[in-house]
């Protein structure tokens, strides 16, 4: 995913290695169709949903709603929705950290320790998420319910106590979204791993760092474009799913997708809805800018 | 002896523990398309049966529902794919002012969460007096919204890696630009657009959130599946994810064993 967009002089001035594009109207021609879907579809929308969240907040679908600037909406929203706003980013940052623990384990195996079977292993990382996102998600209900076997081993190990429970508990929540949004971290994590000369570990131990200080030293800076943008991939849709919070949690796990999705379809209450997911997307956003930034790269965008 | 050989394989095994995990609710998806349910409510295999994979289509609508995903899913790919790979040949090939800002309207819709997305949408539908009309069309244009970034940037990374001397080498034997094309570029790219129709037809057949908001009283697969959540699931739609799952496993086989053929061919 690494763009240009840092670098528009290049755009400017073709670089030789550029020489081969063509110039003229064809390329706009093929662009078209495609920019004008996604500025219709996703860039006017969004105008729409900032324009909704400053309605006047007693219209309904029947009578219209009427534009009078409703700052309140967003101050009403905040006060209303502030604790499933910051239990949804508490959770995906949860989820963040699990998937890269596990997601570089997997990653460094397939890159480094697979051998020919590199290209298979790969293909099984995606594999079980070709699965309906639903339908797996309700086998971790039926995995961590009650009586299932996870609960009871762990309770045969004192782990638990006898009337500890995981479904609808914020670990099961947590457990789902580290779940389901794994193969996000693994991939781009892999195609960071993968690029790292070899040689340059080598050289690390040959100049007697032990394999820890090598790894930290050599390896994990090395990929760190792979884990920004593989956090990154995670830890925002994680944000706004509430599938998983639903599913597997209970009514104190709700999160902020859940109320928009709600105060939309059951409410009818469009200016909330709408101000909550424009806050939503501005914190999101935020993070995303402050994380890029102290994380010394702006590669990704 | 097995202390070393664990400790130069203790990667690789953890990485396989990793990866048998992500297995784990795919078992149980295939255990319970066999399972006989005593209850409504399942938590456990009560007992074999073959009557989920004899009568899929025996809880109402969920049939119904599986065919009108299967609907949606391939005419927003095939226009996704389509415009997708106009677009990522225009990157590629092509110079134009504007490219950074392409670039970021490509990427925008991967890092959006689903939910402001598809309520941006909702608010767009609503604004333009759609918001009774909900239903297939809305639908379909959310699916090819969000598919259209994922077809571009896997057709471009395909396209980006082509070596161009094949291209050369066709015009210098006198072919004419479009005998190139279609002999030497396209069946060059075609794996990675076929990559992309295979990718979004899963994202748009497994979408919930955005479809949700959008859908009006239209009900697709994964909406029914949440809708039987609330009041018990019936087993047979662990059979649909048993499908789907050994579809995609035949697919990806069948592209890995065609790429080693021809790599095979290609080496002797």
């Amino acid at each position: 995913m690494a763009s240009t967009a840092g670098a528009a002089p290049v755009a400017v001035t073709p670089a030789p290695a550029e020489s081969g594009r063509r110039r003229g109207y064809l390329g706009y021609l093929l662009l078209l169709p495609a920019a004008a879907w996604l500025i219709l579809f996703f860039v006017l929308p969004l105008y729409s949903l900032v324009a909704t969240s400053l309605y006047d907040p007693s219209g309904s679908d029947f009578r219209g709603y009427e534009m009078t600037y409703e700052w309140s909406n967003y101050s009403n929203a905040l006060r209303d929705y502030w604790q499933p706003l910051v239990r949804a980013l508490w959770y995906a940052a949860l989820a963040t950290a699990f998937c890269l623990v596990l997601g570089y384990v997997l990653a460094y195996a397939i890159a480094f320790k697979a051998g020919r079977w590199k290209n298979l292993m790969l293909v099984l990382v995606v594999a079980p998420f070709f699965t309906s996102f639903l339908v797996r998600t309700l086998a971790w209900k039926l995995l961590l319910a009650d009586d299932g076997f996870i609960v009871s081993s762990l309770q045969a190990v004192h782990l638990l106590g006898p009337d500890g429970r995981l479904l609808a508990t914020p670990i099961a929540v947590v457990a789902g979204l580290t779940y389901n949004f794994l193969p996000f971290m693994v991939l781009p994590l892999f195609a960071s791993i993968d690029k790292i000369d070899h040689r340059l570990i080598e050289a690390s131990s040959d100049l007697y760092a032990n394999p820890f200080v090598g790894f930290f030293k050599v390896t994990w800076p090395l990929s760190l474009p792979g884990v920004i943008s593989g956090t990154l991939l995670t830890f925002i849709p994680a944000a706004g799913d509430y599938i998983n919070a639903t599913l597997l949690g209970n009514t104190n796990t709700r999160v902020v997708g859940a109320v928009i999705q709600s105060l939309f379809t059951d409410a009818n209450n469009y200016p909330a809805a709408a101000a909550l997911s424009v806050i939503l997307m501005t914190l999101i956003v935020g993070m995303v800018l402050v994380y890029v930034r102290r994380a010394g790269t702006e590669e990704l965008l | 002896m097995i202390g070393r050989w664990l400790r130069d394989h203790l990667v690789l095994l953890l990485g396989l523990a990793v990866l048998a995990y992500t297995f784990v609710p795919i078992a149980v998806v295939v255990l319970m398309s066999f399972n006989a349910p005593a209850s409504r409510n399942v938590y456990k295999f009560d007992a074999f049966t073959l009557d989920n994979w004899l009568h899929p289509c025996a809880p109402e609508g969920m049939c119904s529902a599986v065919g009108r995903s299967i609907e949606i899913g391939l005419l927003a790919t095939l226009v996704a794919t389509i415009l997708g790979t106009l677009a990522a040949f225009a990157l590629v090939r092509h110079d134009f002012a504007g490219r950074s800002s392409s670039n970021l309207l490509i990427f925008l819709p991967m890092a959006s969460p689903e939910i402001v997305m598809g309520s941006s949408l909702l608010a767009l539908f609503v604004a333009g007096g759609l918001g009774g009309k909900l239903g297939f069309g809305t639908i379909f244009v959310a699916h090819v919204m969000f598919c259209l970034s994922f077809v571009i940037v896997t057709v471009r990374s395909r396209l980006a890696g082509l070596d161009d001397n094949l291209e050369q080498a066709a015009m210098d034997l006198y072919a004419t630009p479009q005998q190139t094309f279609w002999r030497v570029t396209f069946p060059l790219v075609f794996p990675g657009i076929l990559g992309a129709a295979l990718l979004s037809f899963s994202l748009s057949f497994d979408d919930f959130i955005i479809t949700n908001l959008n859908a009006g009283t239209t009900t697709t697969f994964p909406m029914f599946v949440w809708g039987a959540a609330q009041r018990g699931v019936p087993m047979q739609v662990n059979v649909v994810g048993t499908v789907m799952f050994l579809i995609s496993v035949l697919i990806v086989v069948t592209g890995e064993v065609n790429s080693r053929r021809r790599t095979a061919k290609l080496a002797r």
